[in-house]
């Protein structure tokens, strides 16, 4: 459009003005509002419910509330009482987290945020460095910030992560991708990695012990137990989105195999998970996987919320992948197989890359449904977000304030989902571009 | 277009294909892969079958389902068949699945007609209307569905007065923080004679309306179903009714002592579940049924008044059938949430199947593996009824393109 001239806008000498009831705000309201009788009553209807339910409301959250005091007594319960919340605000926020440790939490989600503003900032040359530092770097950082404790390494065992790690940047980074020796590395690049990963899960088995050992201990360890509030939510949501992508990737993969074995354990898996309630799900984890593992074998109950999380939002993950590969036309198979690649690169260089495209914003809307349901964790006796808040509620202290908790945590949940959500129907826009 | 600019053509340096290697056969690999699958799985399974029996025998627990025999010994706060604490477990278990299946029954109904509503609402040409549905499906749909249900019980339902405070309706509905009561309906003899009426009416509504199609097609002669079909609905029952003498009669919840004899009552777990789902479905309900509406082509209802159709005509035969075609996929898994979500009733105690049985029962027997997996198999079955009904429905709709 910005090439057309523009017609220059020119009042017709007998041109006509609009009648003044149809344009502006008259006009606005005579339509929007008023068009027809049963319009203008709904329009009263509505007026006179909202006229019920909002001055109430702000009368009950602002004119009426207590804000200020550190009691119970603060309050006179004639509106809301946020002193509740201001109390309980470091437990709704950490749960039991030991004050004095609390700023390991902050500096975890301070490196969390710093590394998703460089991945926002347009034309930011690393990008590909950033994420790979926040999908590889970035969780063994934040699991010793939050754990901590005596951490034990052996110095060649760190050295080959360290290597593996490195080989594999130089095997994928772009950067690489036109030097003489690239080829040969990418030959033996296999064998290296095999190589590492046996290492890794045997080789100090088969020492009998690791060499060269050192000690780390820079903080105190704090148990999973004391984990609580909005900290336990992020937690559970980010464990749970990180681990059930590439599961929820594989398992698409696997049922749309050609492999009919592969393609039936896929679908039972997928139809299993998908047919019954989280919180069957969690039931299971948290009384069956004791049983399930040999004597001796005991892991926390966090961790067995969190793998009942990834299995169940894999499954569903699994779906709305399937959904982006099975709208891949099918020339791009056929293309892909003409120029000669294999199954994984077929799907690793052609297929995923653009199907993972298309469904970004089906993968937001699973994300927000697996926030939301991280509250059910509850139920198993994890104190999360709005467990912390169910908990302040009935602390024999502050009986009767477990509406102001509910709103509190509620307007927490919804800025996330809400977010999330427009910020889902933002990429669908900018990703419809240039299709 | 190319030259070929060497002397010799490409292909002609290659060697002649011999025989691949054997481990680039692609049968092979395809064989090996699926034994290598296979013998993963089998082998989870073996290790965690073996650590488990283990585990049990060690804990002095035997498997097996011998324990639905024995006497339950625990009460249940709300039943709809009868039952009692010497009562078996296998009991308890069907106490536990009609509750799920009542709170989920309704659950349905309402969240339907509200979804309704609501996306009828969100297509509103009145700004007001549009606006206030579109807040309240961004903000119900936003919320965690345990905290909104926290909210109607704990926030709302239990601080409710007592029941001589009772919050009245009409002098017959009464909610207060025992749950709800309403007037219960007391069938005399003869009241069969009504479903009976109804049933006829029923069957005669399918006969009639296949018959009308049919000499539509045939004739083009337009018949008005929907009203001769609503007057049998409703005329039919109605008629049988006075001439059994209206067997029907209404018992009014009383006041007694400091609480409500006579009546129906709704525990307030029961009250909060049902609008707590029904609320929170009917946000996701009204989406579906507002992109169901937008999503028959504009063409479609400029086609339909230039062929002279009325307004109701074209609702009914034009839009309505297309859209219910985007809506119904949808909506049913949108049932299937709402029937699995209904398992949050172990929150706020209300007896369904996982309070009663993967909880009470479990916590009591120690069986954990049947019993969760039991309760696992019922909600599995009833999403494979759902999906089933989709598949069926889906094939008897689906556009037949030429």
């Amino acid at each position: 459009m910005a090439g057309r001239a523009q017609p220059v806008q020119q009042e017709h000498p007998l041109a006509l003005r609009p009648s003044a009831a149809t344009v502006g705000v008259v006009g606005w309201l005579r339509q929007k509002l008023f068009s027809s009788p049963l319009n203008a009553a709904l329009t009263f209807l509505a007026l006179y419910i909202l006229y019920l339910v909002i001055p109430p409301l702000v009368r009950w959250a602002f004119i009426d509330a207590d804000w200020v005091g550190s009691t119970r007594e603060a309050c006179r319960r004639e509106g809301a009482c946020w002193v509740f919340i201001r109390v309980w605000f470091e437990r709704l926020m950490y749960g039991l987290y030991p004050r004095e440790e609390i700023w390991r939490i902050n500096a975890g989600y301070g490196l969390l945020v710093g590394a998703g503003a460089l991945l926002v900032v347009p034309r930011f040359p690393w990008k590909h460095w950033v994420g790979v530092f926040l999908l590889v770097v970035y969780p063994v950082i934040a699991f010793y910030l939050f754990v901590g404790g005596s951490l034990t390494v052996s110095l060649v065992t760190l050295a080959v992560i360290l290597a593996l790690i490195g080989g594999t940047a130089v095997r994928l980074a772009p950067a690489f991708r036109d030097r003489a020796w690239i080829a040969g590395w990418r030959r033996a690049y296999p064998v290296f990695a095999l190589g590492a990963l046996a290492w890794l899960a045997l080789g100090e088995r088969l020492l009998g012990s690791a060499p060269l050992t050192v000690s780390v201990h820079l903080w105190p360890m704090v148990e999973t137990r004391l984990w609580g509030g909005l900290f336990l939510t992020l937690v559970i949501a980010a464990v749970g989105i990180v681990g059930s992508l590439p599961l929820g990737i594989l398992l698409a993969l696997g049922r749309r195999s050609e492999l009919p074995v592969v393609r039936g354990i896929c679908v039972a898996f997928i139809e299993v998970w998908r047919g019954v309630p989280l919180i069957t799900v969690l039931f299971m984890a948290s009384n069956m996987f004791p049983l399930f593992m040999p004597e001796g074998v005991n892991f926390d109950k966090l961790l067995r919320a969190l793998l009942g999380v990834t299995i169940f939002a894999s499954a569903y993950m699994a779906e709305v992948v399937r959904g982006g590969l099975q709208a891949i036309p099918k020339g791009q198979y056929e293309a892909a197989e003409a120029l000669g690649l294999g199954y994984w690169r077929t799907m690793g260089l052609v297929v995923l890359p653009q199907a993972l495209k298309i469904v970004i914003p089906g993968i937001v809307n699973n994300f927000i449904g697996l926030f939301k349901d991280t509250t059910l964790v509850l139920i198993i006796g994890l104190f999360d977000f709005l467990g912390m808040a169910q908990a302040a509620a009935s602390n024999a202290n502050w009986l009767g304030f477990a509406i102001e908790g509910y709103v509190f945590t509620g307007f927490g949940f919804w800025l996330f989902c809400f977010g999330m959500s427009r910020y889902s129907q933002h990429l669908e826009r900018a990703l419809h571009t240039g299709r | 277009m190319y030259r070929v600019t060497g002397a010799r053509d490409p292909l002609a340096e290659s060697e002649p294909p011999g025989k691949p290697p054997v481990w680039q056969d692609p049968r092979l690999r395809a064989l090996v892969f699926q034994v290598l699958a296979l013998a993963g799985v089998v082998g989870l399974g073996v290790f965690i079958v073996n650590n488990t029996i283990a585990n049990l025998s060690k804990q002095g627990i035997a498997s097996g389902f011998g324990f639905l025999g024995r006497t339950a010994g625990f009460g249940i706060s709300m039943s709809l068949i009868e039952y009692a604490e010497e009562h078996t477990y296998l009991r308890a278990f069907l106490v536990g699945l009609l509750n799920t299946m009542l709170v989920s029954g309704i659950g349905i109904v309402l969240a339907t007609l509200l979804g309704f509503v609501l996306g009828i609402m969100r297509l509103s040409r009145n700004w007001l209307i549009a606006t206030l549905a579109a807040a309240y499906v961004e903000v119900v749909r936003n919320l965690p569905l345990l905290l909104q249900l926290f909210l109607w019980y704990f926030g709302i339902l239990r601080q409710l007065p007592g029941p001589r405070q009772s919050v009245t309706v009409l002098d017959a509905f009464f909610l207060n923080n025992r749950g709800l009561f309403s007037p219960q309906p007391i069938l005399e003899p003869g009241f069969g004679a009504i479903p009976l009426a109804l049933v006829v009416a029923l069957v005669a509504v399918v006969v009639l309306a296949r018959w009308a199609r049919r000499r539509r097609d045939r004739t083009g002669e337009p018949f008005p179903t929907v009203s001769v079909s609503l007057a049998l609905l409703v005329g039919l029952p109605l008629l049988a009714a006075t001439a059994t003498g209206f067997p029907l009669r209404w018992e009014y919840p009383v006041l007694q002592g400091f609480n409500f004899v006579g009546g129906m009552e709704l525990i307030p777990e029961l009250v909060a579940l049902v609008v707590a789902l029904s609320t929170y479905t009917a946000a996701f309900i009204g989406e579906i049924v507002r992109a169901g509406i937008l999503g028959v082509s504009h063409g479609q209802t400029e086609a339909a008044q230039a062929l002279g159709l009325t307004r109701g005509q074209m609702l009914r035969l034009v839009i309505i059938p297309q859209a219910l075609r985007i809506i119904i996929p949808p909506l049913t898994s949108q049932y299937l949430n709402l029937t699995k979500n209904s398992s949050l009733a172990a929150a706020i105690a209300y007896p369904d199947l996982v309070l009663v049985f993967a909880g009470t029962v479990l916590m009591q027997t120690g069986q954990a593996v049947e019993i969760i997996a039991v309760t696992m198999a019922v909600y599995l079955t009833f999403s494979l009824l759902i999906s089933l009904f989709m598949n069926v429905y889906n094939r008897r709709i689906a556009l037949v393109e030429r």
